[in-house]
């Protein structure tokens, strides 16, 4: 079991930042995300967008920003759990959490903080009556290992790049590629497109379009797709379909947490410390929702804040904090050492 | 400057006249936000970029002058889902006094 003061669920920009405000009072922390990567929206939805509104950066990439963030926060060593989902939550009787992710990884804390955003990001499925009888019965909604496909007859649907990424990659091990798209056109890097269209000429991409899947057919698991183009209907023999349709953010189980919930978001105490109906859960950024809510990296960063404080007095009752600012005291890592800011050049008058 | 008056028709089904602002840079998503007209949550997840398809309407009048559908419109509506012969983005759209009258349904939400 990971044992940490705080857990985190979202690895967004609010998350990250949590970590460094909670080292800063000692608190350890430690990160589940549903995604393999950090950054949450910066990073899914708009890694080369510029942002302008972050204090003391004229401008900043998201992804930098993020790269930044989880600079900013190593010196106190979070732990991630990243590529699962928080599943569940159960509170102790000594008032601490249990927190236990889809895959079965068990964390262990004193207090929960929810900064899942939007959600979690899961696949869009594509409206086949029966696709949910053959999930994981060769429907994959991602490509997790490579070598399942080996020797294999796949067909992939889509027109952005993961679609084209995948062609390209599958056509060398794979025995059959198949790519589905409802238009001529693809959307992705031209590079990419080239490439598809020169393993096509090859014969190593079968292409079909402008077409569509409206059916899956097979006992038990897929064993052939049901495909329409321009007005004619037929099957192809597969093994595995692979839709890529890109992601969409769900709220997920935390609907299920027993937390009171407005417009899709988590109902929080704005006045006090963002803590939610049940004491020791705390929701902080685009998750959460009070009068006046802004869905701003700021506002999430000024929540994660106050958040922390609360969560200190929580986890040492009767102890006083006081407010020391960085620049006076420096940073100090759990090892206790001190990163002092930078003294400046103090030079003698003569 | 003057608003422009537009349809919406939400997911349940029920019909709503709004004003929209033609001199603060909005789009047709951001209309339906600001109205409420969709569950947060549900419309306008990628911000407006053409990447979600969350803010798909159709559009009901047929001789309305809308913008040329750009090619990041077109690739999305070519992937999203209850794609029709109207539909087009609702933050692709920017309100000016061309789409007074304009009269839309959002699309189901996926
Ligand atoms: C196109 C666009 C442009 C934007 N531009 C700006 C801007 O210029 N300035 C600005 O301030 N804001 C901007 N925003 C808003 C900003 O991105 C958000 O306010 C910010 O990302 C919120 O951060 P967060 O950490 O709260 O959540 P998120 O960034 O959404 O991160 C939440 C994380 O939680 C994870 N998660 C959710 N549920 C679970 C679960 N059950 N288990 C595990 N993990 C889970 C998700 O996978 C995700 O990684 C923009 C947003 C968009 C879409
Ligand atoms: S808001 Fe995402 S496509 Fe319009």
């Amino acid at each position: 079991m990971i044992e940490t003061d705080i857990l985190i669920i979202g690895a967004g920009p609010t998350g990250l930042f949590t970590v460094f405000e909670a080292g800063l009072l000692k608190l350890r922390c430690h990160i589940i995300d549903a995604l393999p990567n950090i950054g949450g929206q910066l990073t899914e939805l708009y890694p080369k967008k510029p942002i302008f509104d972050i204090p003391g950066y004229p401008t900043v990439q998201a992804g930098e920003l993020v790269q930044n963030l989880h600079e900013q926060i190593k010196q106190f060593e979070p732990g991630f759990t990243l590529n699962e989902i928080a599943q569940t939550i159960d509170k102790q009787e000594d008032g601490t959490f249990i927190v236990t992710t889809d895959k079965g990884t068990r964390h262990h804390a004193k207090a929960v903080a929810i900064a899942a955003g939007l959600g979690s990001f899961e696949p869009r499925k594509p409206q086949i009556e029966n696709i949910s009888d053959y999930e994981e019965k060769g429907v994959e909604y991602f490509v997790k290992n490579p070598e399942q496909f080996r020797g294999k007859k796949v067909l992939i649907a889509g027109g952005g790049d993961s679609a084209l990424d995948w062609s390209i990659f599958l056509a060398d091990i794979a025995a059959e590629v198949t790519l589905v798209h409802r238009r001529n056109e693809f959307r992705g890097a031209l590079d990419s497109v080239e490439k598809v269209q020169a393993l096509k000429n090859e014969g190593k991409i079968n292409l079909i379009t402008p077409a569509e899947i409206t059916g899956i057919k097979g006992d038990g698991k897929v064993e052939s797709l049901v495909i329409e183009q321009e007005g004619t209907v037929f099957d192809k023999s597969v093994d595995y379909f692979i839709p890529l349709f890109g992601l969409t953010p769900k709220l997920g189980p935390i609907a299920n947490w027993g937390l009171e919930i407005e417009k899709n978001a988590i109902k929080v105490n704005n006045a006090l410390d963002y803590q939610t109906n049940v004491e020791g859960i705390y929701a902080i950024g685009d998750i959460n929702t009070y009068p006046g809510k802004l869905k701003l990296i700021l506002c999430g960063f000024h929540e994660a804040t106050l958040m922390c404080q609360s969560i200190y007095n929580r986890v040492n009752p009767g102890k006083k904090y006081v407010l020391k600012y960085t620049t006076v005291g420096g940073v100090q890592g759990f090892d206790g050492t001190v990163k002092e800011a930078e003294k400046a050049v103090v030079k003698s008058i003569e | 400057m003057s608003d422009v008056k537009i349809t919406i028709i939400d997911r349940e089904g029920n019909k709503h006249e709004v004003e929209a602002p033609t001199d603060m840079s909005m789009n047709l998503m951001e209309v339906i936000r600001a109205y409420e007209l969709a569950p947060e949550g549900t419309i306008g997840t990628c911000g407006g970029m053409a990447m979600c398809a969350s803010c798909q309407v159709y559009v009901l009048n047929e001789n309305q002058p809308l913008p040329e559908m750009g090619d990041e419109e077109e690739a999305m509506l070519s992937e999203a889902f209850n794609v029709k012969e109207n539909s087009r983005l609702g933050c692709q759209l920017a309100i000016t006094e061309d789409l007074e009258g304009l009269e839309v349904e959002i699309a189901p939400e996926y």
